[in-house]
């Protein structure tokens, strides 16, 4: 067998799935084979994926969030009206506040599983309801249209139109995108700090035998994943072109659909920044043929929920580092 | 250097502890233990299951820290308590029990993990991880792929890398927490030479293991430990196994036949002809109240199969089995259970136990029904029940809500039993009770065996070992290709002529 696919079996068959789709959606309908379409789907794609190189250094080190969505919302608002009270602002400091803001938010929920020893399902529960709930109490539910000229200008960093007449255009959030999904794999493939988050997500007991500190890798994980929720938010809400307080409400399980598509496992040790890409352009697709087939986005739903149930299904072997059970040691004889 | 200056260095401990204690919980696993290594020597650590083995290799590797008071030199430095980082720098190398390897990563990196560790973040480098782990391997003399995921290999070659861990770098003592444990006798053969060269070349090891043969062979001297205790420091040359076990249970074992007469004993199974294709094959046999028969063999001569038939686990093909006189017919082993029928099995870790589950709750676990009133279940009286037999066999715990997986092996062993005690059978199958149990617990088990056959019990026990079938029961069964090919008396029959029928 060749080496390639013992070490990248997953992205393989997730490039073969896609290629067949695409090839399937190109000849059922008229639009999907186009590049515009496929500009489209990037652009469309870009807040999912920095979600989920995110998400991603989560689940290697073990652990699960289902608050990051809404927490990239509370950023969105507290950016937001930070950047009001100091007169504006532009894409630094906006960035700097959003990052900031989501580090804080991340870093809480490692806090809570740290120092309180509660498994990261049910504290990042308890926060996905403590920020929906500040959110609305605080916004009403009410919308923010009035951002920040700049905030809200699309950035076209390149565009052409083809022969067929539709535009290929490469827009800010694709930019960003790219910058974190090699920040990520930086971290996780290229220091020595993100082989100790894929070392204690395998086997923590293993992990702190040599030495590695549990919890600033805690931590890091869901810090990072605050800074990607804090950037994604500020990207989706130029994007949006405004920040609605429900408009990532529920986006956590489609990003978790895709993660665990691309490869990574609920238990932790595994994912690649590739697979998780994949992953999310896989979903995108699927998404997307299902609007051009005319199909109803409650099947999309159901898609979601059956890929995460399989997810569930394949990794129930190591769901005892999830739910339950933190320390782990093998058994005595 | 001088050869002089050498065996001046020599004298001094490359590794010294003074005062060591630690407690988890209630369980004071050590208790002021001394222990001294010195370079490039063998050392073993003896001691049972539960003494404080691992506890103290956890300690030296800051794993753990002990509790103040404690004395730590190691190569001419001191230290109040160590950490992994500090340990690994300094050349202490650990081959876990457990392992404690990462299944989802590459050979390569499980080998070389200790480049991913140290105090500040740094790049990897791929090449030079893979070229230590290369490096370590050959220095073993073996070949594996170091870029698949460890998951791939099986246990031993598993073994094989955790070794090889402790190779990387520049070890000047490594500690071998039971590394035989699972492999076969010539790669434990080839592990046993790699100590002798790790020795030779002046770095010192650390060997724990239940084997005492390998114990002697391998060792210059030997630390003994009894309920986290020192016993004493000797040297290897003199010692002999039966000295060893001597001292670290800190009892005498005669050795002596314990079968009696059954004959007249009114008969509590009576099994005719039973077969089960490709399995086993007109098996007859009778068991009397108060009486243990051994049923010994090879590994595969069907054994386990019959004791799952009569268990209601395997329906047999032909023949009979009566249970007090009365035929029976199990549908599943919940009837054989309610007929009085109990079954230890034997992969007790992973069939007869659910390690993460309280010794309670797995104590109560076959005869819940017992500790019902009117449907609901009495906490009250599941505490009682399980104190009674905590008690009556004798259990070492610290508390009834402890997870089964903090005992050791032959303290689980016991709380399985007690499991099956509690439903009350008229007939117990021990299906090898002792695999993974040490020879002071062995004995406590046979104790425990003895005296329910004393209380009117009729016990199968069923053993790979003859000795213990031979020492243990009234009557031995020798099964082969699933037929019983041997009765044997061990009144009149002597250990040796057994022992040559069955390994023939
Ligand atoms: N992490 C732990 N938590 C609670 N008790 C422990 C832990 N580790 C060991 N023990 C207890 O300490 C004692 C010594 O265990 P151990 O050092 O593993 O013994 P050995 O290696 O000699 O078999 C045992 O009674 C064991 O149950
Ligand atoms: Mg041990």
């Amino acid at each position: 067998m060749p080496k390639a696919l013992h070490t990248h079996g997953t992205e393989i068959v997730l490039l073969a799935v896609i290629a067949v789709m695409c090839v399937g959606l190109g000849l059922t309908t008229e639009r999907f084979a186009t590049l515009g379409n496929a500009f489209d789907l990037l652009n469309i794609s870009a807040v999912n994926i920095i979600f989920a190189v995110g998400l991603l250094v989560v689940l290697i080190a073990g652990g699960i969030d289902i608050s990051f969505a809404v927490a990239a919302s509370v950023v969105q608002y507290v950016t937001a009206t930070i950047l009001g009270a100091i007169g504006g602002g532009e894409w630094i400091s906006g960035f700097l506040i959003a990052g900031s803001v989501g580090i804080l938010l991340g870093v809480f929920n490692a806090f809570l599983i740290h120092t309180f020893r509660i498994i990261s399902i049910v504290a990042t529960i308890a926060t996905f309801n403590i920020y929906f709930g500040l959110l609305m109490f605080f916004t009403r539910g009410v919308s923010i249209y009035n951002l920040p000229d700049w905030l809200t200008t699309r950035v076209i960093l390149y565009e052409r139109e083809l022969a067929d007449g539709s535009w290929v255009e490469i827009t800010l959030p694709v930019l960003v995108m790219l910058v974190c999904v090699a920040a990520t794999w930086f971290l996780i493939g290229r220091t020595t700090t993100g082989r100790q988050l894929y070392a204690f997500g395998d086997n923590p007991e293993g992990a702190r035998r040599f030495g590695i500190d549990i919890g600033a890798m805690q931590y890091i994980a869901f810090g990072w994943l605050g800074l990607m929720a804090g950037i994604g938010g500020l990207v989706q809400a130029h994007y949006a072109q405004e920040v609605v307080p429900n408009a990532l409400y529920g986006r956590e399980l489609d990003v978790l659909a895709a993660v665990v598509l691309g490869g990574a496992r609920l238990g932790g040790g595994k994912g690649s920044v590739i697979g998780c890409v994949l992953g999310v352009l896989l979903i995108a697709i699927t998404q997307n043929g299902l609007n051009l087939l005319g199909v109803s986005p409650y099947a999309f739903k159901m898609i979601v929920g059956a890929i995460i149930l399989v997810a569930i299904a394949l990794s129930n072997s190591r769901l005892e580092t999830l739910f339950g059970s933190s320390r782990k040691e093998g058994a005595r004889p | 250097m001088t050869d002089a200056l050498d065996r001046g260095a020599a004298r001094r401990p490359l590794l010294s502890l003074r005062t060591i204690t630690m407690t988890f919980g209630g369980v004071r696993a050590l208790k002021g233990v001394r222990f001294e290594v010195m370079p490039g020597e063998v050392h073993c650590l003896a001691g049972e299951n539960g003494s404080g083995k691992s506890t103290l290799i956890k300690i030296i590797t800051g794993v753990y820290r002990p509790e103040p008071g404690a004395e730590i030199e190691y190569d001419g430095e001191t230290y109040s308590h160590m950490s992994p980082v500090t340990a690994q720098a300094a050349g202490i190398q650990v081959i876990w029990q457990d392992l404690a390897l990462f299944p989802e990563m590459s050979v390569a990196e499980n080998i070389a993990f200790q480049t991913m560790v140290g105090r500040r973040p740094r790049l990897v480098d791929y090449g030079a991880m893979r070229k230590a782990a290369a490096a370590a391997l050959k220095r073993l003399g073996v070949t594996l792929d170091v870029d698949r995921p460890l998951k791939d290999f099986p246990i031993a070659q598993r073994q094989i890398v955790a070794i090889a861990r402790a190779l990387v770098g520049e070890a000047k003592i490594v500690f071998m927490d039971e590394p035989t444990a699972s492999l076969t006798q010539s790669e434990t053969d080839y592990l046993l030479d790699i100590v002798r060269t790790l020795s030779a070349s002046g770095v010192a090891v650390v060997f724990v293991s239940h084997r005492l043969a390998e114990v002697l062979e391998i060792s210059d001297r030997l630390t003994v430990l009894r309920d986290g205790a020192l016993v004493g420091v000797y040297p290897t040359e003199g010692m002999t196994q039966s000295r060893i076990t001597e001292l670290m249970t800190g009892k005498v074992f005669d050795q002596t036949v314990r079968a009696k007469p059954v004959a007249g004993r009114p008969v509590v199974l009576e099994v005719e002809g039973l077969s089960r294709q490709g399995l086993f094959e007109d098996v007859s046999l009778t068991v009397r109240q108060g009486e243990t028969l051994a049923i010994t063999g090879l590994l595969g001569a069907g054994r386990t199969e019959l004791a799952l038939a009569l268990f209601g686990m395997l329906r047999p093909t032909a023949g009979t089995v009566t249970l007090e006189g009365r035929p029976v017919r199990f549908a599943s082993n919940r009837d054989a259970i309610a007929a009085g029928i109990a079954y230890l099995s034997e992969d007790r870790l992973s069939l007869g136990l659910i390690q993460p589950q309280s010794i309670a709750d797995n104590l109560v676990m076959a005869s819940y029904d017992r500790l019902l009133t009117g449907g609901l279940l009495s906490e009250r009286r599941k505490r009682t029940v399980v104190a009674d037999w905590i008690r009556r066999l004798a259990v070492k715990i610290g508390r009834q809500e402890d997870p089964i997986s903090t005992l050791s092996g032959g303290n689980q062993q016991r709380v399985a039993i007690a499991k099956w005690l509690a439903t009350n059978p008229k007939l117990l199958i021990l299906d090898s009770p002792t695999v993974g149990v040490d020879v002071g617990a062995r004995a406590g088990i046979f104790e425990i065996v003895a005296s329910l056959a004393a209380d009117g019990l009729a016990i199968i026990l069923i053993t790979d070992e003859v000795p213990e079938a031979y020492f243990n029961a009234d009557r031995v069964l020798h099964m082969a290709n699933g037929r019983i090919v041997n009765r044997f008396d061990p009144r009149v029959t002597a250990l040796s002529e057994i022992e040559a029928a069955v390994y023939a």
